[in-house]
């Protein structure tokens, strides 16, 4: 057994001292929740509309610029909402340090791939 | 990971009961967490019957009528036994409140008493409080300014700037909010908790003090101050009717105001 720490419960407290962030996660986190509510209510409402539609009348759809710009808002809000909001679950939940930073990494590597894949394929079909 | 079960040597087992002297009318069991370091053994819950009739009205005039008459190893916190000390707090019936200010009578059936959870044990209802008290150290809870006062004068504030000391002022150190907290529980070895940051932002709000942006500096922090997520347990749990949910999302807001 390694033998306790005698360090003074002050010291082990201030520890690294503050990292001087987070607040940027925080905020953004709102922010795309509020920005999500509406871009939410549209996708739902346009996808409705478009049931029944075959690929091509689909495709009109996306490559239309009104919808593409905002499929992309969409696509952009919901995977960093995404990401950070995966990222406060981590940092509750996963230790140590070590094993933290690794999830951290290949989850925000994940959402980062995902929203890339995504938005290519809205743009791909929206530039051709 | 974090961990959701307890330890081999600290699952509860059933203790001793001590039955209510005969001839009781108003009898009420107390089951109590007790754990003595000196031994080996684990925690256990003992449990105790009293005469309501022949007991004061609070959860604590029992104990202590357990420790005079009953079982003299009993071992808890008090002092004032009017709600002003803090010493007294404890789970009761599933949530921390002061012993002190506990009606008997509130709670339904037998009274479950455990220490304030997730902090370490000393003895029986005794936790160790040296890391929150040195978590309380590091946010400086005192004024800090370097205009000197006027001479032979207080440092004077506005009534409206006094009020915004209101709901901060009357709290006592518990603790019964931060034992409280998930996210106390999971990270308390560097989230502040909410008692804490309650007092963080008594000293920021205070017109008097001129190290607000130093206070903000130390605690803008993932873990320090953003692990709170609104779980309001704080608020709800609080012996005093304080709200330090409230103030923690002052502090935020102000966090997010100095970014301009």
């Amino acid at each position: 057994m390694a033998t306790p720490s005698l360090r003074s419960p002050l010291g082990r407290v201030r520890g690294l001292g503050s990292a001087r962030s987070g607040t940027h996660h925080w905020w953004m986190q709102r922010v795309t929740s509020i920005a999500l509510l509406p871009l939410t209510i549209w996708l739902v409402f346009a996808l409705a509309s478009l049931a029944g539609a075959g690929f091509s009348e689909a495709q009109v759809w996306v490559a239309r610029p009104f919808n593409a710009v905002l499929l992309l808002a969409f696509l952009g809000a919901g995977f960093h909402h995404t990401a950070a909001g995966l990222q406060v679950v981590i940092e509750d939940y996963v230790k140590p340090d070590s094993r933290r930073i690794v999830v951290m990494l290949v989850v925000k590597g994940l959402c980062a791939l995902l929203w890339l894949m995504a938005s290519l394929a809205v743009l791909r079909i929206a530039l051709r | 990971m974090a961990t959701f079960t307890l330890p081999k040597n600290s699952t509860i087992e059933k203790g001793q009961t001590f039955t209510a002297p005969a001839g009781s009318t108003n009898v009420r069991a107390f089951k109590i967490y007790r754990w003595d370091p000196d031994t080996e053994a684990n925690p256990r819950t003992d449990t105790f019957e009293l005469d309501l009739d022949k007991c004061g009205p609070m959860v604590l005039d029992a104990l202590i009528q357990i420790k005079n008459d009953v079982d003299q190893t009993l071992t808890f916190r008090r002092s004032c036994r009017e709600g002003i000390c803090g010493s007294c707090a404890m789970n009761i019936d599933g949530l921390n409140t002061l012993a002190c200010l506990k009606p008997i009578e509130d709670v339904k059936g037998e009274v479950r008493i455990n220490p304030l959870p997730h902090m370490p044990v000393v003895k029986d209802l005794v936790p160790d409080l040296s890391q929150i008290y040195a978590q309380l150290r590091s946010i400086e809870p005192w004024l800090k300014s370097e205009t000197p006062p006027p001479p032979d004068a207080e440092r004077r504030q506005s009534k409206d700037e006094r009020a915004k000391l209101d709901g901060m002022w009357e709290c006592i150190l518990c603790f019964c909010c931060s034992t409280a907290c998930p996210s106390y529980w999971w990270n308390g070895d560097r989230y502040l908790g909410p008692a804490v940051l309650l007092q963080a932002y008594r000293w920021i709000a205070d017109s008097r003090d001129e190290a607000t942006g130093e206070r903000l500096d130390n605690l803008e922090d993932p873990f320090r101050l953003y692990r709170c997520h609104t779980i309001m347990n704080c608020t709800r749990t609080c012996p005093k009717g304080l709200n330090p949910a409230e103030a923690i999302g002052k502090i935020k807001q102000l966090m997010v105001e100095r970014q301009g």
